[in-house]
């Protein structure tokens, strides 16, 4: 395999880590909680879609939005019932609590559909010929379908954050809750809305990644979102285009560093990559440093 | 004349710290009135209060007649009961133009372009910064800013948290003068400031706060020309 296709393929990777850590980055940014379940809901997201489709042989674009709304849903509930009677709690107790909603969600997943790996089918491609190639570079319908979705959730949110009302108070929540609240601001339905669109996005990530890699299992969502929470932090927790930057960055990285280095300690690149990183800017790449309120 | 606001007995603790003890007034039509009063007096707990940011224990406040004790402090808003709080709080990461919009979130979208020209009239200074960030405002244009920002909800009570705190004299005679013309245009205005000698001559009325407790009321003139004030609050 040549660079150019190690280089798409750590795209297609780090544009399903982007997806996944917009969730972490925007619940940071607004509820200043790191949400440790992110990663199980994409789990989740993948086992609706894989019964949907693979299962029950629904249309795949059908199966991807009830995955969707499964997720939105699963979201705001947690959110409601986890993590809101907790908002005047110090934060160990609500990270605590993300921690025990992720367990909770994986061992239910295990109850439900046990250990055994489900193998998933893609949502997109034919039988027999799941890539094409352009000027010799070999590209599989899944990767272009990744970058592709990538991208547009990128301009859609950049766009929704910066234009729309509901997304100035959603800056204006994460900066300052209690004159978010003083403009007439509804600051629990605007928390609710962000682990909503976060949560959203999970099933989607979920289904592009269980496309790529097909085996589905209740701790599928684990190791994908650790990373992903790494280039939340790596690209500036808080900052979405920080999301977008680290989560491809990360993925190309550790794709090439299991093309040219190890496959074994790729693993270790990437985090080793992630400490050098902070060791010289603590805020990520593209992070804000922390104001002292005066 | 119709009471806007009627605060009657709320008590206000901060865990077992008792911050407010009693506190009874009343706010008309068209009225500016001030609570003045040392730092820790409870002037901006109580304005906390009102506005739903904290609960009172006892007693009622009455906004029209109907009742807030339990209201959100958002639904407070949308009542057009709202307040500049203390240090302006202007969101800093937003434009000038966006903190203006955040202001007229519970107003319905078609107000906000002829509330944005009323409040650009009134401070041609924010129209100049309209598209800067709101963090690279001086603290004058902040705290126009903040007044505007609460002029777009099209408030029916306006609560003013220390407008003057940390500002040049020149600024505070802006700013007070801003406060008086939105009184000509029939505006009622609850003021809390340190500033007692400013405060004291744009108010109708006025409450002294001490140590959680209203020790004394009058109108500003009368409050003005006390003794017992000129010498505890106006340095004379």
């Amino acid at each position: 395999m040549s660079f150019l296709n190690y280089l798409v393929s750590g795209l297609s990777l780090g544009s399903i880590y982007a997806i996944i850590a917009l969730g972490y980055t925007m619940v940071y940014g607004i509820a200043k909680m790191l949400n440790f379940a992110h990663g199980d809901v994409i789990m989740i997201g993948s086992y609706v879609c894989f019964f949907a489709f693979t299962r029950y042989g629904l249309n795949p674009f059908i199966s991807v939005i009830l995955a969707m709304l499964v997720c939105t849903m699963l979201g705001i509930v947690i959110e409601k019932l986890a993590y809101k009677p907790l908002r005047a709690a110090p934060s160990l107790a609500v990270l605590i609590t993300a921690i025990g909603v992720s367990y909770l969600l994986q061992n239910m997943a295990l109850l439900l559909w046990s250990s055994n790996p489900k193998v998933f089918t893609p949502i997109v491609g034919k039988p027999g010929s799941n890539s094409f190639t352009i000027g010799g570079l070999t590209v599989s319908y899944v990767t272009l379908l990744t970058i592709v979705t990538c991208v547009v959730i990128m301009i859609v949110l950049t766009t929704f954050i910066s234009r729309t009302k509901l997304g100035k108070a959603m800056r204006a929540v994460s900066e300052d809750k209690g004159a978010a609240q003083l403009m007439g601001i509804d600051v629990n339905t605007t928390i609710s809305v962000t682990f909503a669109i976060g949560s959203g996005l999970a099933a989607v990530a979920g289904i592009l990644l269980c496309s790529a890699y097909p085996n589905l299992t209740p701790t599928t969502g684990s190791m994908p979102g650790i990373k992903a929470f790494t280039a939340a932090v790596f690209g500036g927790i808080g900052s979405i285009p920080g999301a977008f930057l680290g989560g491809l960055l990360l993925g190309i990285i550790e794709n090439l560093a299991k093309a040219y280095i190890s496959t074994q300690i790729s693993d270790a690149i990437v985090f080793g990559v992630l400490i050098i990183v902070l060791l010289v800017k603590p805020a990520g790449l593209l992070g804000k440093p922390m104001r002292e309120k005066v | 004349m119709a009471a806007v606001l009627k605060v009657e007995d709320i008590n206000v603790y901060y865990g077992s710290i008792h911050a407010i003890k009693g506190i009874s007034f009343e706010v008309n039509e068209g009225e500016i009135v001030t609570l003045i009063g040392a730092n820790g007096a409870g002037k901006s707990t109580t304005l906390n209060t009102i506005a739903g940011l904290l609960r009172s224990r006892t007693g009622s406040i009455e906004f029209h007649g109907e009742p807030l004790g339990k209201v959100a402090p958002h639904k407070i808003v949308e009542r057009g009961l709202v307040m500049v709080p203390e240090g302006r709080r202007i969101f800093t990461q937003l434009t000038v133009e966006e903190n203006l919009e955040m202001g007229a979130y519970s107003q319905p979208n078609a107000t906000i372009k002829p509330s944005l020209e009323e409040v650009y009239a009134l401070f041609p200074r924010l129209l100049e910064r309209r598209n800067q960030i709101g963090g690279t405002l001086s603290g004058g244009e902040q705290q126009m800013l903040a007044m505007g920002r609460a002029l777009m909800a099209k408030p029916k009570l306006i609560m003013l948290d220390e407008p003057s705190m940390g500002l040049a004299p020149i600024l505070v005679d802006h700013i007070f003068d801003i406060i008086k013309s939105l009184h000509e245009g029939g505006a009622t205005i609850l003021l809390v400031e340190q500033n007692a000698q400013a405060a004291l001559s744009v108010a109708d009325r006025a409450y002294v706060l001490e140590t959680g407790k209203v020790v004394m009321s009058g109108t500003g003139r009368e409050l003005l020309t006390s003794d017992e004030i000129r010498k505890a609050y106006l340095g004379a």
